[in-house]
């Protein structure tokens, strides 16, 4: 680890990338068409791409990803939610790619530590963006199932949003600024999409929030045990 | 959700400047948009290309593989369209 790295930062913003590449991965083979197979995989390998950057900058990639224990990830909750229905994982993507859309590009912009990565970064957010857009419109503004299952999509994770804009320490940003605009860009995506901006709470006794402590829900660790085992049983095992 | 309710489109990738399209596969997908968006993941993301076109395969006409012999025999024996009877001019590189 270099002094001037944040390693909290880093260990955050690549949990988030690690953990929802290897969910998406987990499309892999079960997708409901081949080409949306390809595009997730493509979304799931830019992700691992940044992960592989961030952990660097903290220690060994193979052994923070496969060696550290639940409480030790640093991840938002909303990421490691399971894939649930094609609805489910355009939800998460649509709230997540947006979030780290406006994050890349202020760090991007910024001049800290992060600026070479989220610079390349931003360009594969913003395609991943783009993907979930178009899928939440087609399903929202689609046949009546479709609409009720992204309606339910949006409203089952939008407890795990308040979480993304608790300040992450090592990132000199303004948060509220970055919320602001992160809801102004979901409304309109949502209200294109003929769907509701769903109501509950995003803080506070029902939201959930306490990824970055290392507080997870418990279907991570389960996708945890999945992505560790061949690590641990076969330790330094390569092709 | 089943790509049996989707149309084919046809793939069209140019590698770089200067170039033409060229025929890359092809692909199902809802409408153009998510054709143009399946077909960047599938055909340009090993860096194959800078611009892509795709075309419902409905809107293309193709020969047929029986009228082969009156579209394209009488072609094999008229040597004189080729160009090899002319005495290439000096500082002609491209011809």
């Amino acid at each position: 680890m270099t002094a001037t790295v944040s390693a909290e930062a880093a260990l955050a913003l690549g949990d988030d990338a690690l953990v929802l590449s290897h969910r998406l991965g987990e499309w892999a083979g079960h997708a409901p068409v081949l080409e949306e197979e390809v595009a997730l995989a493509n979304i799931a390998l830019d992700l691992l791409g940044q992960a592989r950057v961030l952990l660097s900058q903290v220690g060994d990639e193979d052994e923070l990803a496969y060696l550290r224990e639940e409480r030790a990830f640093r991840n938002l909750q909303l990421v490691e939610q399971p894939n649930g229905d094609f609805a489910h994982t355009i939800a998460r993507q649509l709230y997540f790619s947006t979030y780290q859309h406006l994050l890349y590009g202020e760090l991007a912009a910024g001049g800290g530590e992060f600026t070479a990565l989220a610079a390349k970064a931003v360009k594969e957010v913003e395609y991943h963006r783009d993907h979930a857009e178009q899928w939440t419109l087609r399903l929202g503004d689609g046949t009546e199932e479709s609409h009720g299952r992204m309606q339910r999509a949006c409203e089952a994770l939008w407890r795990f949003t308040g979480e993304m804009f608790q300040p992450v320490p090592g990132l000199e940003l303004n948060w509220t600024d970055l919320e602001a605009r992160w809801t102004t860009s979901v409304t309109s995506v949502l209200d294109r999409a003929t769907l509701t901006v769903p109501e509950g709470p995003r803080t506070g006794a029902w939201a959930a929030g306490a990824g970055r402590q290392g507080l997870h829900t418990e279907s991570f660790g389960r996708m945890l045990a999945e992505m560790q085992h061949l690590h641990r049983s076969h330790p330094g095992a390569s092709w | 959700m089943s790509t049996h309710d989707w149309p084919l489109w046809e793939v069209f990738v140019r590698s770089r400047r200067g170039l033409s399209h060229t025929h890359a596969g092809s692909l199902h997908a809802p409408d153009a948009e998510m054709a143009l968006r399946n077909a960047r993941d599938l055909y340009t993301r090993r860096s194959e290309g800078i611009s892509i076109w795709v075309v419902p395969s409905a809107a293309i006409s193709a020969s047929s593989p029986d009228e082969k012999d009156s579209f394209f025999d009488p072609a094999a024996d008229k040597p004189y369209r080729h160009p090899t009877f002319y005495e290439i001019p000096e500082g002609v590189k491209h011809l």
